[in-house]
């Protein structure tokens, strides 16, 4: 069972439990708490962190799934600053999914680092006070006057010390202080917290260790392979599974019935094997017919035809109207209109979808990829019909997440495969399998009207969006908020929302929403700029100048986002750059995940039409601390090619299905198109924020505001068309 | 069938059917599972490893066609001298996100300084365009080569 503890070396509930009950010396610090760290979902609130060995060497750990956000190496490093212990003596290790001990645990939204900040400190604090006060009892001394050194409590006065080590035992019986008591760190004092920490993995990373989901082995495991229908949740009319059986190494092959929702088991045929490889032949072998379904007629041409209709009815459900848009817009000195689209994408998460799962003694033990284990043990649970108490889920390293695997579609195929399979299964998509049946970003269309004045200074915003969804059900992250930017810094601002029905599953990509409308928002302000003969930068500028309503557009803070506007431009040389013949700059900010990110791209168009973005200026301010300065830039950097490299691709359905399979027809950046990136952090007296998404979504506007001031050329439809940027 | 195999210098064999790449022969019945899979055409390279030091697609290359060709995958790479230096730069640096494409990634930068030493721009984007990191790692790849490289940045 080696690999499966080097997977899932987790504090799994009964892994805790024998740690606690054998701890042999050890310290197991369990906490309740009651302040705002507490889960909104009422579930208990006892933790359990820290354990101290009598050597000294202290297991911290990590509450939520490491999806490559680097969340196993900064979370403990919370704690071990408050603990005060070596960073050198800590070992990490990945909670089991166990929303009892741990309250919620996920992947998502940029949250760890806001949800965490103070919680995790406090955590480490606690057990600090904890070993003081054994020793304060050991030495008959008041705890007051005992401070520590890194994994040593020290009285002054008599000389004594104490390491962490001898201390853990009596120290797990001392009774928890209150959170609210306890003093936390002067940042002034950190040793951990700022310091550029290699992730806790690394090592294992670079020697090849199992780590991931796929790399999952148990004794006797199967493979198995799981056809779908191209059509979303189509059935399977009929099939003949001989083929499948016949070659060698298939051990089963059967139908799964499935349901229709998009999100869980849908229908198909899986092969079980003793290789993958066996299973995924087998799979090949079958020629399955699917049956008629209804979406099966939509494309994304239909799309855009239903798009332009309803932009020409211009009947939008009305999300958002301040003053009077057409009547300011009558009475500027110049209107810009403009229609903006971008299409769907695939999350392309480098590990395929995979999960393993094993049916034993009544229980279902699932090893997943996941960056959401709990909705994931409740679908389970639900469509096996299966007690979830008696779906246990162990959360693997995750190559990539993006937002994929906030759904768990394969972690109820491979469990549902597992019990029909009789063995412990483990279930691996093809790369096919993946980009056919992902949650894709969804696209979109706006069409916008401006007006500038004289002086051009914005006059009026209005925005018809066209999306998907039905009734007054918006397909998933498809919703664009009456709050979003620059709502609430003009007078006269009008959002208007029409939907068309969806047959294509859409979920979170990386800064969902925030992905796509930076892009449409930041580059009509441009346009905007342009048409009244205004400097980008003085623009936003401009518009950040004015105050918006109290709580406005989700709390976006004016002053902190002009900050790091004038910081990029600043950095980048902004207006006193020399720059050659269709090369040029380009600005936009976005304020998204509570993070405030500005970013100036300088690309070169070639004759042909290729774009090069030479390089990226990044200013962000997420607070007044980075916790992890090497794992900071890593996310900032990483976001920013992300998001260029997904404006070269697009995902489009034809016949209800989608038309690319693999990275030949949806291309991911590669080194040599990534670009220099420079990242300045504005520290700002606010709580540290999250930085797995906000430096994304700028970087597209500021890349196709460049390519304007280089060309003279607006995309307003992505993906970038080469041919409609040529000379000529 | 049986194929006998030289897999980081250990004389192995693998009970498989020809057809089958390299790289399932490492993971499923050899239990390497360093080497990774990610696309199946050879567009990715995250199943990258050597083949008499020369970087091959394992996803690709069906087990038949190996030969007495000696394999090292990234289990391996430590034992050689130019490997193990990729591999403290990476460490060094940090590179990996996820991590899932890094085995690959090493790989094909071992190969590449072991036959040039001290690689371009130019030559490092040739030698890696085949390997995708979908956390888009290149700047700390590109500058951990030069690392290795002893080209410090």
């Amino acid at each position: 069972m080696g690999i499966v503890q080097n997977i899932t070396q987790g504090f799994s509930p009964s892994r805790r439990a024998v740690l606690a009950g054998g701890g042999a010396g050890g310290l197991i610090l369990a906490f309740s708490f009651a302040g705002k760290g507490a889960a909104a979902d009422g579930l208990a609130k006892l933790n359990a962190y820290v354990q101290i060995a009598p050597d000294g060497i202290v297991t911290i750990v990590s509450k939520n799934p490491e999806i490559g956000q680097g969340i196993k190496t900064s979370l403990p490093m919370l704690i071990a600053e408050e603990l005060d212990v070596d960073w050198a003596n800590v070992r990490t290790v990945q909670a089991g999914n166990d929303p009892v001990a741990y309250g919620r645990q996920f992947a998502g939204g940029s949250m760890a680092t806001p949800l965490h900040w103070d919680q995790l400190r406090q955590v480490g604090a606690a057990g600090r006070a904890m070993l003081i006060s054994a020793a304060a009892a050991d030495w008959g001394v008041d705890a007051a006057s005992l401070t520590t050194e890194p994994g040593i409590v020290v009285h002054a006065a008599s000389r004594r010390r104490a390491t962490y080590g001898s201390l853990a035992a009596k120290a797990a019986v001392q009774t928890a202080p209150e959170l609210s008591s306890l003093k936390l760190k002067d940042a002034a004092n950190y040793r951990i917290i700022g310091q550029p920490i290699p992730q806790v993995d690394t090592a294992a990373i670079v020697t090849g260790q199992p780590l991931f989901g796929i790399d999952m082995r148990l004794p006797g495991m199967l493979y198995a392979a799981y056809a779908k229908a191209p059509v979303f949740a189509a059935k399977v009319a009929s099939v003949d599974l001989s083929p499948a059986q016949a070659v060698k190494g298939v051990r089963k092959a059967f139908v799964v019935e499935g349901g229709t929702e998009l999100d869980g088991l849908l229908p198909g045929v899986a092969v079980v094997a003793d290789s993958w490889w066996a299973a995924n032949k087998g799979r090949q072998a079958l020629n399955i017919q699917w049956a008629e379904h209804p979406t099966s007629s939509q494309s994304t041409e239909g799309y855009a035809g239903q798009a332009r209709s309803l932009k020409a009815a211009k009947g939008g459900k009305t999300l958002r109207s301040d003053g009077d848009v057409e009547a300011a817009l009558s009475a500027s000195a110049k209107t810009v209109e403009a229609d903006y689209f971008y299409p769907f994408l695939s999350h392309a998460t480098l590990e395929p979808q995979n999960c393993t799962a094993h049916f034993h003694d009544g229980k279902m033990e699932i090893w997943a990829p996941t960056q959401l284990p709990e909705p994931g043990r409740q679908l389970v649970a639900k469509t096996l019909g299966i007690a979830p108490e008696n779906v246990i889920v162990h959360m693997t390293r995750s190559g990539g997440g993006f937002g994929r695997r906030l759904m768990n579609d394969y972690m109820v195929e491979a469990a549902w495969i597992a019990r029909e399979a009789g063995a412990p299964v483990k279930l691996v998509w093809t790369r096919e399998d993946d980009m056919r049946h992902d949650f894709y970003r969804p696209a979109g269309f706006h069409h916008f009207r401006g007006g500038v004045d004289a002086s051009g200074n914005i006059t009026a915003w209005a925005n018809h969006f066209v999306t998907f969804g039905e009734g007054e059900t918006t397909a998933r992250s498809a919703g664009m908020a009456p709050t979003e930017f620059p709502a609430q810094f003009l007078d006269n601002y009008k959002l208007d929302v029409s939907m068309m029905p969806l047959g294509v599953p859409t979920g979170p990509l990386r800064a969902p929403g925030s992905n796509a409308i930076a892009f449409v928002v930041q580059s009509f302000i441009d346009e905007l700029a342009h048409a009244g003969g205004v400097d980008p930068v003085e623009m936003r500028l401009r518009l950040l100048g004015k105050t918006a309503a109290a709580g406005g557009q989700g709390g976006l803070n004016a002053e902190r986002m002009a900050g790091v506007v004038r910081l990029a431009a600043e950095k980048a040389g902004w207006g006193k750059t020399k720059l050659g013949p269709r090369q040029g700059q380009g600005i936009a900010f976005h304020y998204s995940h509570l993070g405030y990110f500005a970013e100036v791209a300088q690309v070169a168009v070639a004759d042909d039409g290729t774009v090069k973005v030479e390089k990226v200026w990044v200013a962000a301010d997420v607070g007044r601390q980075i916790i992890n300065p090497l794992g900071a830039l890593n996310q900032i950097e990483g976001s920013v090619i992300d998001g260029i490299s997904e404006m070269f691709g697009e995902i489009t359905i034809k016949d209800g299905q989608v038309e690319q399979a693999n990275f030949d027809t949806f291309p991911l950046l590669r080194i040599q198109d990534a670009p220099v990136i420079e990242t300045h952090f504005l520290k700002s007296d606010n709580p540290p924020t999250g930085l797995g998404e906000p430096a994304l979504p700028p970087v597209v506007p500021a890349v196709t505001n460049a390519i304007f001031a280089a060309t003279g050329k607006r995309v307003r439809s992505l993906p970038l068309k080469a041919s409609e940027l040529a000379v000529g | 069938m049986a194929y006998q195999l030289n897999v980081n210098g250990k004389a192995m064999t693998a009970d498989v059917e020809p057809d089958t790449p390299l790289l399932w022969v490492l993971r499923d019945t050899l239990g390497l599972v360093g080497t990774k899979f990610g696309c199946g055409i050879a567009q990715c390279g995250a199943c990258t490893v050597h083949a008499d030091g020369a970087p091959i697609r394992a996803c690709m290359t069906p087990i038949e066609a190996i030969g007495d060709a000696k394999i090292t995958t990234i289990e391996g790479a430590s034992a050689l001298e130019v490997g193990a230096r990729v591999q403290k730069a990476w460490s060094e640096l940090d590179v990996a996100q996820c991590g899932y494409c890094q085995p690959g990634q090493i790989m094909s930068a071992t190969a590449l300084l072991s036959q040039n030493p001290s690689p371009t721009d130019d030559d490092i984007d040739a030698a890696m365009a085949g390997n995708i990191c979908r956390c888009a790692t290149y700047v700390r790849i590109r500058a951990a080569i030069k690392r290795a490289a002893g080209q410090e940045a």
